[in-house]
Parts: C-alpha cells; sequence; structure tokens
C-alpha cells in the first residue's frame, strides 16, 4: 500500500495538487481508491445527488466547463466547453475519443496519468460522452505500448464490472508513430484507414468518426473534467490566471536535478517550474518550451514567463503539451535541433510534398551546419528553405518542425553563424540531450 | 473579358491546394502563372489565394485540368453578396 494524500472523499481545498492528488511513483489508483480520494462519479444513473455544480443535466455540464475556462492540454490550448458544445450541437449522434497517444519524445504526462491514475481520465471520457450525447466513446493510446494497453484494459475491466459507464469505452492501440497522434489521423485509423493525416475540412466536429460528429480531446483535458464535474467551475478557477485557469501537468527534462511531469498552477514562471523539478543542475543556456514543435527561448528571456497559452506565444515560444526542457551551456543547440528535426523528418507521412521533400533537405542542411560546419552558406540555404516548407501541409508537422528552427537560428544566431564560418563547436561530442527515439524502439508502419 | 462577368465587386474567389492528392503535375502552374508558382520539386506555391477576376478563367481550367483533382477553387462571397 502507499500513502494517500486525502483518506476519506472531501471536496478538496483549491490547492495542488489535483490531478496527482493520489500519485505516487510505482502506484496504480485503483477504482475504490479513486472514488475514495475524489468521490464517486457524478452522474444521475451512478450517484443521483452527486454533480450539485451542475444539476445533472448534458447542457448545464457543458455550461459548466465553458465558465470553468479549462483549455485543451494536447497543444492547441483550445476552450475545451466551446469544443464540446459545437460536437453537442452539430447533427447525428456523436463520438467521443480521448487521445492519449502520447507521440512526443520530450513528455511523459499523458503516460503518466494513463499508468497512474487511469479512472481520472475514464471519468472524464464518460463525463463528455454524458455531455455531447455520445453513445460510442474510444480511448486512443500507442499499441506498441503493451503494458500501458494491459492496465487500461484492466481499469476498463473493473469499471465494467460495476457498470460504472453508460457507454463503454474502448480501448483501441494506433501505430506509433509521431504524426499518427493528430487527430485527423486518429479519426481515419477508427475509420479503418491509414493513421496519417487528412486534408480538412471537414473537422472532426463537424464529420469523424463514420461521419459522425466526433469529439477528440486530449487525455489529460479529460482528467481536468472528471474534477469540475464534481467540484465546479469556481473550484477549478480558484487558482491560475482567469485568462487560463486551473492547473496542468508539464514534463520538465535536460539540465535540472529530479527530471520528471509536475502539476503546476497555470501562470507558474518558468522559473519556478525548475525549481520544482529540482533546480538546474548545470549553468543554463537556453530553454526548449512546447517540445518538438515549440520554440528555443533564450535562458535569460525564458525565466520570468508564465506558463500559459498567451504569455508563452508573446515571447516567440509555446506551452505545446506543456514541456520545459533546459539546455545547459555545454550543449550544442544547433546538434539537438538537428538530431530532433531529422527524427521528425522521418516520422512524416510523406503524404504532401512540401514536408516529403522539404523537410530531408531542411534536416540534411541543419546536420551539416552542426557537425560539418557551413562554408559560410548554410544558414542562408536553411532560411531558404523554410518559407518553401510553412503552411504547406495538410497537418501541423510541417509548420511545427519549421517554428522549431527558426527559433534556433534566432535564439542561437551567434553559434549557427560561428559553425558555417568556422566548423563544429565543441559542444557537438557531449551526450545527446533531447530524447530521440532508438530505432529499434520506433514502431515503421502506419496500420 | 469573360471572367469579368462572375466576379463582381461582391463575389471572389480562393484557391485551395489539397497537398495530399497533389502530386506535383504543375499543370496548374502552366495554365495559371499569373497566381501559381512551382517550388524546387515540383509542388505548387500560390502567390495569392484570391483569384484576381482577369484571371477567373484561367483558375477555373486549371482546376479541370489538374489530374489529381487537388486544386480547389472556393466560393469565398461574403454573407451581404
Amino acid at each position: 500500500m502507499t500513502s494517500i494524500a486525502l483518506s476519506a472523499y472531501r471536496a478538496p481545498e483549491l490547492r495542488l495538487p489535483r490531478l496527482l492528488a493520489g500519485v505516487s511513483y510505482h502506484h496504480l489508483t485503483g477504482l475504490s481508491e479513486h472514488e475514495q480520494l475524489y468521490g464517486p462519479l457524478p452522474l444521475p444513473a451512478v450517484s443521483p445527488r452527486q454533480g450539485r455544480t451542475w444539476r445533472q443535466q448534458p447542457s448545464r455540464l457543458i455550461e459548466v466547463v465553458e465558465r470553468s475556462g479549462l483549455t485543451g492540454r494536447g497543444g492547441a490550448g483550445f476552450p475545451a466547453g466551446r469544443k464540446m458544445r459545437s460536437v453537442a450541437a452539430a447533427r447525428g449522434r456523436a463520438v467521443v475519443v480521448a487521445n492519449g497517444a502520447e507521440s512526443e519524445p520530450a513528455s511523459c504526462k499523458d503516460r503518466l496519468l494513463l499508468t497512474r491514475a487511469p479512472h481520472l481520465v475514464l471519468d472524464g471520457i464518460t463525463l463528455a460522452a454524458y455531455a455531447v450525447g455520445a453513445d460510442e466513446a474510444h480511448l486512443v493510446v500507442h499499441g506498441n505500448e503493451a503494458e500501458l494497453m494491459d492496465s487500461l484494459e484492466d481499469a476498463a475491466a473493473d469499471r465494467e464490472a460495476l457498470g460504472v459507464d453508460p457507454v463503454p469505452i474502448q480501448i483501441t492501440g494506433i501505430p506509433g508513430r509521431y504524426v499518427s497522434s493528430e487527430q485527423s489521423s486518429i479519426i481515419q485509423y477508427l475509420n479503418g484507414g491509414p493513421a496519417k493525416p487528412t486534408f480538412s475540412p471537414p473537422r472532426p466536429h463537424e464529420r469523424g468518426v463514420r461521419g459522425r460528429p466526433t469529439l477528440v480531446n486530449n487525455v489529460e483535458t479529460l482528467a481536468h473534467l472528471a474534477l469540475i464535474a464534481r467540484y465546479g467551475d469556481g473550484w477549478f478557477r480558484g487558482i491560475g490566471p482567469p485568462a487560463e485557469p486551473g492547473s496542468a501537468l508539464i514534463t520538465v527534462g535536460g539540465a535540472v536535478n529530479r527530471p520528471g511531469v509536475y502539476e503546476i498552477e497555470m501562470g507558474t514562471p518558468i522559473s519556478q517550474v525548475v525549481t520544482l523539478a529540482g533546480g538546474l543542475s548545470e549553468r543554463l543556456q537556453a530553454v526548449l518550451v512546447g517540445g518538438y514543435f515549440g520554440a528555443w527561448l533564450p535562458a535569460d528571456l525564458a525565466w520570468p514567463v508564465p506558463m500559459t497559452h498567451p504569455d508563452l506565444r508573446a515571447v516567440g515560444g509555446a506551452m505545446g503539451a506543456g514541456m520545459v526542457t533546459a539546455l545547459p551551456i555545454s550543449s550544442c543547440a544547433l546538434a539537438e535541433t538537428a538530431r530532433v528535426v531529422s527524427y521528425l523528418t522521418e516520422e512524416s507521412a510523406g503524404q504532401c510534398g512540401p514536408c516529403m521533400f522539404g523537410l530531408p533537405a531542411l534536416a540534411d542542411a541543419l546536420i551539416e551546419l552542426a557537425y560539418e560546419g557551413g562554408w559560410g552558406r548554410t544558414v542562408r540555404t536553411i532560411a531558404a528553405l523554410l518559407p518553401l516548407i510553412e503552411q504547406r501541409g495538410a497537418c501541423r508537422h510541417p509548420d511545427g518542425v519549421t517554428q522549431l528552427v527558426r527559433s534556433a537560428l534566432t535564439t542561437f544566431a551567434a553559434d549557427a553563424r560561428w559553425h558555417d564560418q568556422h566548423g563544429p563547436c565543441y559542444g557537438v561530442s557531449r551526450a545527446p540531450l533531447l530524447p530521440v527515439p532508438a530505432d529499434e524502439e520506433r514502431e515503421w508502419g502506419w496500420t | 473579358m469573360a471572367g469579368m462577368r462572375a466576379a463582381g465587386p461582391d463575389v471572389s474567389y480562393r484557391l485551395r491546394v489539397n497537398p495530399i492528392a497533389c502530386t506535383g503535375h504543375g499543370v496548374c502552374a502552366e495554365l495559371l502563372p499569373e497566381v501559381i508558382e512551382l517550388d524546387p520539386w515540383g509542388y505548387p506555391i500560390l502567390l495569392s489565394p484570391d483569384v484576381p477576376a482577369s484571371v477567373l478563367d484561367h483558375a477555373r481550367r486549371a482546376v479541370d485540368a489538374c489530374p489529381t483533382l487537388a486544386l480547389l477553387m472556393e466560393d469565398v462571397t461574403g454573407p451581404q453578396g
């Protein structure tokens, strides 16, 4: 057994942790423990007197989510309530898809939730299905993560035995590719096709799984929903800035003493997020925010920035799915960027010309600049490639890559010039910092 | 010019490329060089998504000629139009 902070159910105070209240390192919070911690699922069928905050009507639940100010935690930061409302309003029976396919190598917050507190996510799926009137619900993860699939099947079976979920939740494994977790990829896969992005419109909320209006939410977003439905929008807004309230799971990595997932109050400055992770283990050069579709920020610029979508965007960064990676001065940022871009290039679905041809050209030029030096022309080559790639793909993959590269050329402009004229710096021989999956761990198919 | 008849001040058309369908034949750039250029790999770059009235007929021909039906022209007439 493990030590649990809250011994019996009670409306928790406004403080942290919220999602991670029952989480300890090697322990999965089972269904009964989950209910003890947070209270029963507030659905009419399950607990008629629960859910006082939204009076047991689907439209009321959507209203509460809208008032809570919850934003999507998968990267885009779109208002969760508005998305629900458009799915609920669309013609036809809705489908709910929970996206737990965490493709980003620099993130592990979705895996943490799914392996330690799966019932928060499963509650969220059931509540979302209730809110939008869905009669079909999927939880999608990477199929090559067998242990995760098994533990989720077990959690779903526990709930089925007790009849917790009116709409059964189907656990689906999709190919473990970077772009397979893009929402149109997931929908194409659930419709029997390859897990590759599709051309839009139609968007999922209009026509998704089998042509039906489909709500696709990140699993962390749904876990927040599970708590908002229990404790209300006022509780949710009790922490964090009014524009983007609540808490968020942040994966902190790189040159910090205790890398890992931390639940923060929205708007916590990056400096404090690093402190939570045990502080810096080396002198800081720069911070990568928002993961591989995010941006590099110079250390002094990044340090005071509050972690919200608008604050990070204002300084040229991105919140993404909540990643903070500290780059020490001993690392070569160009080598790190080149390795990541090479990985992302291999992960392209190869459907759109500019991505299929532009990304390899970009990756080659970056590798040359980082590891060989550029004879004074490679930076120009890279800068000329970017506009040929941007905004020309069906999905955000090519634009995510160019955003990362642009931020590298800005933040490390002096380094780039030095590499271009004199050859690689000492930092290129340092062990890689940013995680990229090893070839043997990767999946190469799409079906 | 023939193109003038359809595109008054309240009617406008916008081009889009379906990048998944497009395989870089380049027919569109040949038929509509005013609006479409090819990138180094032979895929179309729209210089401006809006179709000037003067080349509307050429744009229609380019849309019809695309072997993969990847060039789309959408009516973006405003609500007052």
